[in-house]
């Protein structure tokens, strides 16, 4: 392998681990979250003003994404892949989200909500 | 300008459209009129053919004639008509695909001018990156010009993440290179190229970038599709224009918590659904809505 593959290799590799680089620390809490044709599995994530999370996400199926406009994360979720989002809620309330992978017939009702208790 | 004039004291007169939107050009007192001729375009959107859901329109495969048989009926011969996206309902069967897009062709070839521009909508090209949608109609983005006029399609759809992407940014800003700073320019989009409701899904991911390769021009106005009902908003000097759906309406931006259809009204059919011409003059765009059917 030539110097400038191998850089650029190293380089797509770097990118793979930020992407999914998201560790929960040990006093975080992980909820699992799965993304499958055309739901998300649980629909509602329960959480707590600014404790802080990590989401973990899997697809059963094709590329979806996460998308939680009101706290701006987002993640691909691809096949066989955990994808991990790290969130603290500063508010209360009920916040939508939704897959942002046009993934098929029923993608406009791949939805969710994110529950944000005092 | 004497035909403009007479277009809008025909619509004025003949009742059509109800609601007349003007949208004025700030940038163009002065300067417009020497170099542009007034004409006159129609402008649809989200058909989805293929759609079938009788609560949303018990004629989803009628309303698309009807609104051929509408905007050939129309007094005036628009220059050109040009469809925003969304022809046809989205299916994960390819080649189910190809037979929706065949027959929206078919129907739409029934349009009396032939001077026909068409765009993708998510529904259309999300799934195989436009690769359908580009065998019917050719390339998803371009640019003409038109009476002075600087016409821009952008698509915001075939990539499945909502984003114009690199290399049709950069296009964007090569294209636009050649132009004057008071160049009139009108673009011609699918979802909405600001965040107008993230939450549902209307916005482009990277639109940002192309407003900002927009900005310095001083005349812009952009007509979009996909929320399915009128909206008008501004992003500094730039206007935008969403059109209405010819399958169905979806509720106003943030009136519920979730995005959602609004259902048929048998006391009111077809209400919410129509299509929009467009008179571009000297200074400013005058937009009249019509119905799919008279009431």
């Amino acid at each position: 392998m030539n110097p400038r593959r191998r850089r650029l290799l190293a380089l797509g590799l770097a990118v793979a681990a930020g992407a999914f680089g998201v560790r929960a620390l040990a006093q975080e809490r992980v909820i699992r979250v799965t993304a499958r044709k055309f739901e998300f599995v649980p629909e509602t994530i329960e959480m707590k003003k600014g404790e802080p999370v990590v989401l973990e996400f899997t697809s059963d199926d094709v590329l979806m994404g996460f998308n939680a406009p009101d706290f701006k994360v987002r993640a691909d979720i691809p096949p066989g892949q955990v994808a991990r989002v790290r969130l603290a809620p500063d508010r209360e309330g009920e916040f939508e989200f939704f897959c942002d992978k046009f993934c098929g017939e029923g993608h406009e009702t791949m939805t969710g909500r994110i529950h944000v208790a005092a | 300008m004497g035909q403009a004039i007479d277009r809008r004291e025909f619509l004025k007169l003949a009742g059509l459209g109800g609601a007349v939107f003007v949208s004025g050009l700030s940038g163009c007192a002065g300067m417009g009129e020497a170099k542009q001729e007034d004409f006159y375009f129609v402008q649809l959107s989200d058909t989805h053919w293929g759609f079938k859901g009788p609560a949303l329109n018990p004629d989803a495969e009628g309303t698309l004639q009807k609104a051929v048989a509408a905007v050939n009926s129309l007094s005036f011969e628009p220059d050109f008509i040009v469809f925003t996206g969304d022809l046809t309902h989205t299916t994960d069967d390819p080649a189910e695909r190809r037979r929706r897009l065949s027959q929206f062709r078919e129907i739409v070839g029934g349009l009396k001018n032939k001077n026909v521009r068409f765009m993708p909508g998510e529904h259309d090209a999300s799934l195989d990156d436009g690769q359908a949608w580009k065998e019917f109609f050719g390339p998803s983005y371009y640019s003409f010009d038109h009476k002075g006029v600087h016409f821009v399609a952008i698509d915001n759809v075939s990539d499945a993440s909502a984003r114009i992407g690199e290399t049709q940014l950069a296009w964007l800003k090569a294209d636009l290179a050649k132009l004057d700073k008071d160049a009139r320019i009108v673009v011609f989009t699918h979802r909405p190229l600001f965040d107008l409701m993230p939450q549902w899904d209307w916005a482009t991911r990277d639109g940002a970038q192309a407003i900002d390769i927009l900005m310095p021009y001083r005349n812009v106005t952009v007509f979009y599709g996909h929320i399915h009902q009128e909206h008008h908003q501004m992003t500094g000097h730039i206007a935008h224009h969403s059109a209405k759906s010819l399958i169905f309406p979806l509720i106003a931006p943030g009136s519920a918590p979730k995005r959602a259809p609004v259902p048929w009204d048998a006391a009111q059919p077809y209400r919410g659904l129509g299509f929009r011409g467009v008179d571009a003059e000297a200074q400013k765009y005058e937009i009249t809505e019509f119905p799919v059917v008279k009431a």
